[in-house]
């Protein structure tokens, strides 16, 4: 992570009334993995407590995950050193020995959740798997309060800058940020569309253009019913920054096989039930890229789906070349 | 533009849900495509459809549809019910099909 130079006092404007409260977005929107440590200092099962005990002293670290090949199989703290030593086992190897009742956290939950996990079982540290069970970091509370800090000196600088001037403009869009993660459930058609409501209000109530609101609830609503439809779940995130809107879908699986023939209209794998529904005409996709300005689609089988749609404020003042879907259906 | 009580008397409609009498509408989109609604329906309609079902109700709060009006007199379920009061969307349902309703739509905007 790039560090940047704290800032040297804390600006003062009434304007900062008006933000969100800075941290809750901070741990909405950083993950896990951009707070963990991804360097990573393991023991192997057959790794000694003594061998342990210096890794300990190397580094300044109070806790060693055994590990091999990716595959978490324990952790040492310092307290099983201390009873090592005290039990006279120190050159017994860590897989005797070392604690295996493990609560890890995974890199793409929110650091709001790794705090909890902090609050609620007292550790010093958590270990960080992957989507796939694979050891890819360590957390602990040190990690959570450097980054933060960093953060919200970045966030500090970047408010003075937009509150510096004398009075900025109440249109004056760029200083908005808001940031919201909406969890959506395979099949749940009982709240189905409720994340792209609740964006939609939340744009209504900062003014933004009713053109631009349109376009954002089409592509929110549209992933939303993607997700809801055709993946196993996944999150739906809404961040509005620089004059931008950024719609994020992301979900576990089961990835899509061409992602080129599922953005053209009329592409649909959906079966007769979703049809009568009134979806899964093939129109999902390509809706959102019709009204957006920046789109990308990541995906693979057997993976999770990953499409950002990006609207941009200023390109409501261009027209924007309309090219509607003939649909299929 | 017309007003509910103008949508219920030409198209023989029964009031579901009227959260606010006073609505207007000033256009109509006929689809059972949900996509296709968002994509191209215009604020303030009358959306025309089969689908009775809540996400009916959550497309027509997107896009800004004042009144729902369900063709084949197709029943109502309470969800969409409960859905369309708490959002504030008119329910209007029709014995007519789509075309005979939208038919008598476009001639109500034209009298």
């Amino acid at each position: 992570m790039e560090e940047r130079p704290f800032a040297e006092k804390v600006p003062r404007s009434a304007d900062l009334n008006e933000q969100p409260l800075v941290i809750l977005e901070l741990i909405q929107r950083l993950k896990v993995r951009d707070v963990m440590t991804t360097e990573l200092l393991v023991a192997a099962r057959h790794t000694t407590l003594r061998e342990v005990q210096d890794i300990m002293k190397q580094i300044k670290i109070s806790g060693v995950p055994v590990a091999e090949n990716g595959r978490l199989y324990g952790l040492i703290s310092i307290d099983d050193i201390i009873r090592a030593l005290e039990g006279g086992y120190i050159d017994e190897p860590c897989q005797k020995h070392m604690s295996t009742k493990l609560v890890v956290l995974e890199d793409d939950m929110p650091l709001s959740f790794a705090i909890s996990y902090f609050d609620r079982y007292r550790y010093g540290r958590f270990p960080v798997l992957d989507r796939n069970q694979r050891l890819v970091g360590i957390i602990c509370q040190r990690d959570i309060n450097r980054t933060l800090l960093v953060e919200l000196t970045h966030e500090l600088r970047r408010m003075e800058e937009l509150t510096g001037g004398s009075s900025a403009p109440q249109d004056d869009y760029a200083g908005l940020y808001f940031f919201r993660e909406f969890p959506v459930s395979k099949f749940d058609f009982e709240n189905a569309g409720k994340a792209a409501t609740t964006i939609k209000q939340l744009l209504q109530e900062r003014s933004f253009p009713a053109r631009l609101i349109r376009r954002v609830a089409v592509a929110a609503y549209e992933l939303e019913m993607n997700m809801c439809v055709h993946s196993l779940g996944g999150v739906l995130t809404c961040q509005v920054s620089n004059g931008e809107v950024e719609i994020v879908a992301r979900d576990t699986g089961p990835g899509i096989a061409d992602v080129e023939w599922a953005c053209r209209d009329g592409s649909s794998t959906a079966n007769d039930w979703i049809r009568s529904l009134g979806f899964g005409a093939g129109l999902g996709l390509p809706n959102v890229k019709r009204v957006a300005d920046h789109f990308e689609i990541r995906s693979q089988e057997g993976e999770g789906t990953r499409v950002r749609a990006v609207l941009v404020l200023a390109s409501e003042n261009k027209p924007k070349e309309e090219s509607q879907g003939s649909g299929g259906g | 533009m017309l007003t509910i009580d103008e949508l219920v008397e030409f198209c023989g409609a029964t009031a579901v849900v009227v959260p606010d009498p006073g609505v207007e509408v000033t256009g109509c989109y006929t689809s059972d495509l949900l996509s296709d609604v968002m994509a191209n329906a215009p604020e303030d309609c009358v959306l025309v459809t089969v689908q009775n079902h809540r996400n009916t109700v959550a497309v027509a709060t997107l896009v800004g549809a004042l009144v729902i009006m369900v063709c084949h007199d197709r029943e109502i379920p309470e969800e969409m019910i409960t859905a369309a009061s708490n959002e504030g969307v008119a329910i209007l349902k029709t014995p007519l099909n789509q075309y005979h309703t939208s038919a008598r739509i476009y001639r109500a905007f034209g009298s």
